[in-house]
């Protein structure tokens, strides 16, 4: 095209000519090259892809503009997405959260069981006759994934409590990348113990009751907030309410109830930081905030 | 009785029965040998074949001490839907080089990091077998005693190894699979036999049957009675076996032929020695019977015989009147001077019968096929067939024919005198030319003789059977005298 000689003519004419087109194309365009991007991970039960694809669908349809979600099957490379400016939105685990902290702003915390709460269960296999973390001395231990509160922060913070080195501690461990593989992990004996989280052992044990059968809680941790739906610095006050609406909105219309009913969530509310402190207070004692 | 001498009836149905199980038995065993063979070489090459597999994938999971992706890897050959793969493997698991457990598919059978020779059941040969040799290549273990087949591949790249990874089979696997093939092998053989089995007594007894025939026919042949062999009529194929009846049936027809001929003989000598016997007597009465009834004659001529002496001189000289017409038929004389037999000898004979014929509503055929003359007795030629004619009348039933053919070849005169009549008994058969043999009531019996006498004096023969459904009189006359 560059190689084609330009014919001389009237440059105002031009100019004219080039708004005119460009005010017709710029609509479709935009719908076309700015989707919303969501990532997701494996705070919730991110890997029912039909349900997905629904909720997808939904969004769009809400918002009006195309959503794309973005599923990676660890938190760090959705951290590293938003940190290269590639994602908009994020369901994160509630310690990524306060790891990025300074790149990300709360958009909304998900209802489980009416709060937007939750807690890590440690596990072990139901006819194992460990009754608490110390019995899991010299075990092999399955961890979530390392930027998992619940599954990886909460057990370790454990092990410190009980005057140990989380290090050494066990014979080995290993990472599932999923709290559901942890739970597959323990009821399967390849690991004798793990930590997952509590919204993903409830929702397995409606779901999935044979695998949660094979497991047994054997400790409850406190409360901590529960993974928050977040948005990137960067996004306009304009798509964050729209978005935040969109969530919050989900409680009041059928469709977006059976899609909150099928991620065995009861709705979104706004959040406050506040409620993630403990989570920060267990960070602190690993240097870590 | 020994086994061997057993009748080719059973000998060969049961040696070909004995033959197809020693067969099916063999041919079975060797099956069986080759089939254990082949699923175990089938085990362990699947087994060498998903172990490289598995390994190169566990590789990198292992190099990242990702162990739970390593975990997800030696599971992923028992997913559900894989229980019914017949080479299932009953465990995979993979050793670092201290022969401790990283990972295996059935932690609670083989738990994380557990040492391999800790390990109930037969691991800890495995554990010893694995360390008097250093693994360098996919190798399989058979090891004496233990409930599994192993395994074993390296885990390793550019030189690196990291850990082995071990597929146990279960040999129950082997033997299940053996057991299945042995069944289906054993029944496929059963039908096969079960198939064979008659066939092979069927082809046997076709075998045996015409020799045991043949078998018995030369007992029959020796003793000089040879039987009709229907198996062998049925027998129409040139083998060994065909040349044996056909050889057997030409020794018998020659028997039979000369048991007939002597036979023929025999009768021959016998009516020639009655025919002498009876023209010896017969010339001994004539010439006293002549005198005695010249006598009475001259004795009658003289008169002057009272009523009683009358009466008893004509009582003696019908008595031999009757003597002398007895033994006139006796004699047979055919060297009476004759005029040549003629064409219209045939033409009066015809006209002489025909009477007798229309009585019994017979149809006549004359069938005659001779030159005007004939270098033959005429009243010779012409008592014979009177004779045989008369004979054929009285024979045939009411409704039937009767036929006179006669042909002239250059030196014999062939005559045939047929009639529609039932064949003779064999009874009669046999003494047909005999003197006072009669096949009717009323006859005297001397008709056939005489006829016999007398064509056997013109040195022909006379023949009689039943054929097409009538009775044949053959006479054969040569147109020669003969020598003697």
């Amino acid at each position: 095209m560059a190689s084609l000689p330009l014919r001389p003519g009237n440059p105002a004419r031009r100019r004219w000519l080039c708004v005119c087109l460009a005010s017709l194309c710029l609509p479709a365009a935009a719908w076309a090259t700015k989707p919303i991007r969501v990532g997701l991970t494996p705070a919730f039960v991110h890997d029912e892809y039909a349900l997905m694809e629904e909720w997808r669908r939904y969004l769009e349809a809400k918002l009006g503009r195309p959503v794309e979600f973005i599923q990676r099957d660890s938190y760090r490379e959705t951290m590293d997405l938003l940190r290269l400016d590639k994602l908009d939105f994020a369901w994160l685990c509630d310690y990524p959260y306060l790891y990025l902290k300074d790149l990300v702003r709360l958009l909304a915390v998900p209802l489980n069981e009416g709060r937007p709460y939750y807690r890590s269960y440690l596990i072990v296999a139901a006819n194992d006759a460990r009754q608490s973390m110390r019995d899991l001395k010299g075990a092999v231990f399955a961890y979530a994934d390392p930027y998992s509160n619940t599954g990886y922060l909460t057990p370790r913070y454990m092990v410190k409590q009980l005057g140990e080195d989380p290090a050494t501690f066990f014979k080995k461990t290993f990472f599932t990348w999923s709290h559901r593989k942890a739970i597959e992990a323990v009821a399967t004996g390849f690991a004798q113990g793990a930590a997952v989280d509590s919204f993903v052992w409830e929702t397995l044990a409606r779901t999935q009751p044979a695998l949660t059968a094979k497991t047994r809680i054997i400790a409850r941790s406190p409360e901590y907030g529960f993974p928050p739906f977040v948005a990137h610095r960067n996004v306009s006050a304009a798509d964050f309410e729209a978005m935040q609406r969109a969530l919050i909105g989900m409680q009041d219309d059928l469709t977006g109830k059976m899609l909150l009913d099928r991620l065995n969530i009861d709705g979104f509310v706004r959040g406050d930081k506040r409620m993630y402190d403990d989570v920060a207070k267990m960070m602190r004692a690993f240097g870590e905030y | 009785m020994r086994l061997f001498d057993l009748s080719l009836r059973h000998k060969i149905p049961l040696w070909g029965s004995a033959l197809i199980l020693t067969a099916a038995l063999a041919i079975g065993a060797v099956f069986l040998v080759r089939a254990y063979d082949d699923l175990r070489q089938d085990l362990f090459t699947s087994a060498a074949s998903l172990g490289q597999t598995l390994a190169q994938t566990l590789f990198p999971a292992l190099l990242h001490d990702d162990l739970w992706r390593a975990f997800e890897i030696v599971r992923a050959p028992f997913h559900e839907g894989a229980a019914h793969n017949p080479l299932q493997p009953d465990a995979i698991f993979v050793l670092d080089g201290e022969m401790h457990i990283l990972v295996a598919s059935d932690p609670q059978r083989l738990p994380t990091l557990a040492r391999l020779e800790e390990l109930p059941g037969t691991f800890a040969a495995l554990a010893n077998a694995l360390r008097s040799q250093p693994l360098n290549e996919t190798r399989s273990f058979d090891l004496p005693a233990t409930a599994h087949f192993f395994t074993a591949t390296p885990i390793e790249s550019g030189g690196r190894r990291l850990a082995a990874l071990i597929i146990a089979h279960d040999r129950q696997v082997v033997w299940t699979r053996f057991f299945e093939l042995a069944v289906r092998g054993a029944l496929i053989g059963l039908i096969a036999v079960a198939a064979l089995l008659p066939l092979n007594w069927y082809w046997g007894r076709r075998m045996a049957e015409p020799l045991i025939e043949l078998s018995k026919g030369m007992d029959a042949l020796v003793h000089g009675r040879p039987l009709p062999l229907p198996a062998a009529e049925r027998y129409d194929y040139r083998d060994e076996l065909g040349q044996l009846f056909s050889a057997y049936r030409e020794a018998a027809a020659a028997l039979n032929e000369k048991a007939l001929l002597e036979k023929e003989m025999l009768r021959a000598e016998r009516l020639a020695a009655v025919g002498r016997l009876a023209a010896g007597i017969a010339h001994e009465i004539n010439n006293p019977l002549g005198g005695m009834l010249m006598a009475i004659d001259t004795l009658k001529q003289r008169g002057a015989l009272d009523a009683a002496t009358a009466k008893t001189i004509a009582l003696i000289e019908r008595g031999l009147q009757q003597v002398a017409e007895t033994v006139g038929a006796l004699l047979v004389e055919t060297r009476v001077a004759s005029r040549p037999l003629a064409r219209h000898d045939f033409d009066d004979l015809h006209t002489l019968i025909e009477p007798q014929a229309v009585k019994k509503q017979l149809a006549l055929e004359w069938r005659i096929d001779a030159p005007d003359t004939i270098d033959l007795p005429a009243s010779v030629v012409r008592q014979i067939l009177i004779n045989l004619l008369l004979n054929a009348v009285q024979a045939a039933p009411t409704g039937g024919y009767l036929r006179l053919q006669a042909q002239a070849a250059e030196r014999v005169l062939s005559l045939v005198v047929a009639n529609s009549g039932a064949p003779l008994p064999e009874a009669v058969r046999s003494h047909l030319f005999e003197p006072f043999v009669s096949g009717r009531e009323d006859g005297h019996g001397l008709g056939l003789w005489v006829t016999y006498q007398t064509v056997t004096q013109l040195g022909g023969r006379i023949e009689a059977d039943w054929q097409d459904g009538e009775v044949r009189f053959t006479v054969t006359l040569p147109l020669e005298k003969p020598e003697s």
